[in-house]
């Protein structure tokens, strides 16, 4: 793999640009592989990259029914942020944030990382309890948050209007290095570096059926052939209901809609992630200039990728309430992902009934900001076969056993 | 925008007029039940790909609870019936399987 750098660069400029390479193989699926892993997504691929890195397994495919990164790794709203209640999530967050500090060095692609900051408002007196809290739980778990009052709120965002009529700004849990990343540039630097590995990252190859013997996983079934291996991790967000059914069981999840969208670009006007969790919904300006928007799911089960015209309504209402001064903006695009929602808003990392097949799953709709940490502990279950530290909570036993891990104050709004 | 009739009140309900009650038919296991049923009942999911069976509720309307069979990747509705049911009632059945030959839910004949 030639290495991006500035002089890579330069000298590009100075041979028209025609000394570029593909950024990853596109190869022929083998027979037989050690460890397959479903969904070419984030999460998919940071296990497999971790794989390679931390365990030196290599002999790795990643098979996606789409394209790199097309599922909700493209479709969210970048969020990043580990200012999570619950002990289990804000290890496994915090390890993520953390890894997305020098991520674009490991894989030597720039994925943008901007810790900005994320403030979650609070304008309850019910919410100011709960981030106090939070913020003292993030205290003794080693993530640095803080509960800023309404003042502080409108000097680090000043577009927020913060004594509206409904729900005036009483206060935000702010996380300093929490922050955006570019999304797509975070699944082809994974991909890219997996590629550099040897792993073979197969697109337009669809799974169709999970080969077991004995209980035991012994290959797939696509739509490009039977493809072998020993172990299996099932990496597929909204669709790994439909692939646990393929391997005979079922998960505790439930399948629904969450839309985002974006307005036209316009001048710099907010350098912070702002989310308002009362009013259900929340804001942050991309590098072009356009106000990123995401709100609420729908409540009923769904496949089609598009969302409820209404909710976009809720959600606008929302922040046109929070920050006047979008009222006129023009919206330019809109879209839908599927996420996997579990009951206690908490995410599955767990060995399943059929051996050596694993699920990572469940991130409902906060899974980009988990991208690295989730991959780090997937890929540590699969080499090892049994989950490690990070992922040792978040086992699809906690359900029987009622262990949950409840974070559904820190999801409170769909992220 | 969905469009579902609610069969309790005749109306054909637009989806802002209904609240999504989740999976329907979902057996609740007595005292006596494995650890095993109570997980199945009380957490696990068909989560289909496909045709579900689904609660809803005719919240800003008549208020009554009811069943609906809708594809949950074509957003089809197959039609409505009564909650006070156990399972789903033939015809709706029928429609089902005359649109989706090879089509299965959990244990239903």
């Amino acid at each position: 793999m030639r290495r991006y750098s500035a002089f890579a660069i330069a000298r590009e400029v100075l041979r028209h640009h025609q000394g570029w390479e593909r950024a990853w193989a596109k190869p022929e699926p083998r027979k037989q592989y050690d460890v397959i892993i479903v969904g070419a997504g984030g999460h998919g691929l940071a296990t497999a990259y971790y794989l390679g890195k931390n365990h030196g397994i290599t002999n790795v495919a990643v098979l996606e029914k789409g394209w790199l990164g097309g599922g909700n790794t493209g479709r969210n709203t970048t969020i990043i942020r580990s200012n999570y209640l619950q002990d289990p999530s804000a290890a496994i967050y915090e390890k993520a944030r953390s890894l997305y500090e020098t991520l674009s060095q490991d894989l030597n692609m720039n994925v943008m990382f901007s810790p900005r900051g994320v403030m979650m408002l609070a304008q309850t007196e019910h919410e100011v309890r709960g981030y106090v809290r939070t913020a003292h739980a993030n205290a003794l778990q080693g993530v640095q948050t803080e509960f800023i009052g309404p003042e502080r709120v409108k000097e680090l965002c000043p577009i927020i209007r913060i004594d509206g009529p409904r729900y005036p700004v009483l206060g935000a849990l702010w996380q300093a290095r929490g922050g955006t990343a570019r999304h797509d540039a975070v699944a082809w630097g994974y991909a890219r570096a997996c590629s550099d590995m040897g792993m073979h990252i197969i697109q337009k190859c669809e799974v169709t059926g999970i080969r077991t013997e004995g209980g035991n996983v012994t290959g797939v079934e696509t739509t490009r052939g039977p493809i072998g291996c020993s172990k299996l991790g099932l990496v597929a967000a909204g669709h790994s209901g439909v692939l646990a059914q393929m391997a005979g069981f079922r998960l505790p999840l439930e399948s629904v809609a969450l839309q985002a969208l974006v307005s036209e670009p316009i001048k710099p006007c907010m350098d912070v992630v702002v989310m308002a969790n009362t009013v259900h919904g929340y804001m942050s300006q991309s590098d072009k200039g356009e106000m990123v928007i995401g709100g609420g799911t729908d409540g009923f089960n769904n496949y089609t990728q598009r969302g409820s015209f209404h909710h976009i309504e809720e959600t606008v209402r929302a922040l046109v309430e929070t920050f006047p001064m979008i009222a006129r903006l023009k919206m330019l695009r809109q879209w839908g992902g599927i996420v996997d929602v579990t009951g206690d808003r908490s995410p599955i990392i767990s060995p399943t009934p059929v051996g050596g097949l694993f699920v990572n799953c469940g991130w409902g709709t906060g899974g980009f900001k988990a991208i690295p940490g989730g991959g780090w502990a997937t890929a540590e279950m699969i080499a090892k076969g049994a989950p490690g530290p990070l992922a040792a909570e978040f086992g699809l036993n906690r359900f029987r056993e009622g262990r949950f891990i409840d974070e559904s104050v820190a999801a409170g709004v769909a992220h | 925008m969905l469009l579902i009739t609610c069969p309790n009140c005749g109306v054909a309900a637009e989806e802002t007029e209904l609240h999504a009650g989740g999976e329907a038919h979902i057996t609740r296991f007595g005292p006596e039940a494995s650890e095993n049923d109570f997980e199945d009942y009380l957490f696990r999911r068909e989560n289909p790909r496909g045709v579900h069976f689904e609660r809803w509720r005719h919240a800003n309307g008549c208020g009554k609870w009811f069943h609906a069979a809708r594809c949950t990747a074509t957003l089809e509705v197959f039609g409505t019936y009564s909650a006070q049911t156990t399972e789903p009632p033939r015809e709706i059945l029928e429609t089902i399987r005359a649109k989706r030959p090879a089509w299965t839910w959990r244990d239903l004949k």
